[in-house]
């Protein structure tokens, strides 16, 4: 039979492709080019200088607020794992299967709290009259409550509740897929529990950990919500000077041009991880 | 597993982090029963006076629907869209199929705050307001690269039989698209919308930046929050909740949990 050598299907991907382009590429490249204008009174004036960039490299405080992210970022990632490792570990290697599917399911059953309220519900828990101070008091452990609510240790709790549920996940969904066989050839070659842990598990699971572990960089590094609710103003992290700039002063230039350097950072990290990321299976 | 860890540790492992997933939630439901005017202990005895706060609240029940409406829209032009370029890169390969697939997916690797600010500046620079359609439109801009590739990853060899068999046997273009390949394909189209929904339902940053006087639930959430802690907020946070299981059992009972069809 003699198919029509150009069908319709050709046209079928131009929808996205033009959405794509007008409504992420675009603005994109818009950034780009404000990020090298700057705001007068009279508005944003296109004079082509790289005035924001000297300007954010000679504000201290616009660099504490780099340094803030890049290092809440990495404490949140590093517990993160840390946490939700030994989880999924036990999920996956000691628990029946019956078992397994009840507690993944009631560890997953939270994400459906909103994102906005999570945070909000950190703060009644923490917060100087809230439950775990009023709690402590009431045993005599602590005399005068203790202060987390609005500071850099709330802001980490919450990022690290919320990863610790994502990381479970893709940990455990690594660590199931491991061949029970190795563990027994392991094993019947006189290792320990804990070699086979250490040499056979961990070696094998550390794609999962590199998954997990990008997702929470990029995804902790560039969010606004969860520092500016549980980290109050005390410490600026990137992403809440980017918006200060854009809320208190209508700073589009400065705004592109930190929000250019996020993505930089973010791009710096997929750098290294790569290898361990396998994005183009995709 | 002949190995095993006695039981006792392990129990009390998966014990204290459900504790720790679980503490906020918990503070957040019992604290929406609240009769004083504080979600800190002491408990004043229980009462729905905050539920009834919530909801006779105009500007949080309309955010509410805004929510809705921006969710369900952005979320099936998502789909449709994700689907059609699937579909169109699984039926001809074009020679820049590859390059097409890149630039589809690539809004995933950007932040939230960075789509907003850039949609921002450009409907800015354009004249345009902020408004709820400004907000759908970066939603769709979030949600379309998952589609995509949920669909595209689902497009496998088994259906380009199936596909060339309907040709074959004289369905059109349009007739073997829409009576073949998204008749099998609606578990995971249904998929994609209701994981765009979640996402859109619970997305803030976009929303706050391309939004002015009609908000989305989360953005107004954060204005009631902003006036200090109330059990106002635990009330609507609680039926938020709710609402967003539920849509989720919906969900997977449609697809995952769906009785297997025998071939």
């Amino acid at each position: 039979m003699n198919r029509k050598p150009v069908d319709a299907a050709q046209w079928l991907a131009w929808p996205a492709i033009l959405y794509t382009l007008a409504f992420f590429v675009l603005p994109l490249a818009v950034m780009v080019c404000v990020s090298f204008w700057v705001r007068r009174s009279s508005g944003l004036e296109a004079d082509w200088t790289i005035d924001n960039y000297v300007k954010f490299f000679s504000r201290p405080y616009l660099i504490t607020a780099l340094l803030n992210s890049i290092e809440v970022t990495l404490i949140t990632t590093a517990l993160s794992v840390v946490l939700a490792y030994p989880f999924a570990y036990v999920l996956a290697f000691h628990v029946s299967p019956k078992w397994q599917k009840l507690v993944l399911l009631a560890a997953v059953l939270p994400f459906w709290t909103s994102y906005v309220v999570r945070s909000y519900s950190w703060l009644l828990v923490i917060s100087d009259n809230g439950i775990l101070n009023s709690f402590l008091l009431w045993t005599g452990l602590i005399a005068t409550p203790i202060k987390i609510a609005y500071t850099r240790a709330a802001t980490v709790l919450g990022f690290v509740h919320f990863f610790v549920l994502l990381l479970t996940l893709t940990l455990y969904a690594n660590l199931v897929q491991i061949s029970p066989s190795y563990l027994k050839a392991a094993e019947d070659l006189g290792a320990s529990r804990w070699s086979v842990l250490w040499r056979i598990i961990l070696p094998l699971s550390i794609p999962g950990i590199a998954v997990g572990a990008f997702l929470t960089f990029v995804i902790t590094i560039g969010d606004y919500i969860t520092p500016q609710i549980l980290g109050g103003n005390t410490e600026v992290l990137l992403p809440q000077a980017i918006m200060l700039q854009i809320v208190r002063s209508a700073n589009f230039p400065m705004a592109s041009m930190m929000s250019l350097l996020l993505m930089l950072l973010i791009l710096a990290v997929y750098g290294l991880f790569h290898r361990h990321l396998k994005m183009d299976r995709l | 597993m002949t190995f095993r860890i006695s039981a006792i540790p392990v129990g009390l492992l998966i014990a204290a982090m459900l504790c720790f997933i679980y503490l906020p939630v918990v503070v957040l439901i019992l604290f929406s029963f609240q009769s004083g005017d504080l979600p800190v202990p002491p408990i004043d005895g229980p009462s729905l006076k905050w539920y009834v706060k919530a909801l006779s609240n105009d500007r949080l029940t309309g955010s509410l629907i805004n929510s809705i409406l921006v969710g369900a829209v952005s979320s099936a032009a998502a789909t449709v869209m994700g689907f059609l370029a699937a579909y169109g890169l699984f039926r001809r390969r074009p020679a820049s199929a590859d390059a097409i697939r890149v630039l589809l997916i690539s809004p995933i690797a950007v932040s939230y705050l960075i789509v907003g600010l850039g949609l921002m500046i450009v409907f800015n620079l354009a004249g345009i307001g902020r408004s709820l359609v400004a907000v759908g439109i970066g939603h769709v801009v979030i949600n379309l690269p998952l589609c995509f590739a949920i669909i595209y990853s689902q497009l496998g060899d088994h259906l380009r039989n199936i596909d060339n068999a309907a040709r074959d046997l004289g369905a059109g273009d349009f007739a073997t698209m829409s009576r073949i390949i998204v008749p099998v394909m609606l578990p995971s189209v249904i998929a994609s919308f209701c994981l765009s929904f979640t996402l859109s339902w619970d997305e803030f940053i976009i929303a706050l930046l391309l939004s002015r006087f009609e908000v989305t639930l989360p953005v107004m959430i954060f204005e009631l929050m902003r006036a200090g802690l109330t059990p106002e907020v635990n009330a609507a946070g609680t039926i938020i909740f709710c609402i967003s299981i539920i849509t989720a059992v919906v969900a997977a009972s449609l697809t995952i949990l769906r009785p297997e069809r025998k071939p």
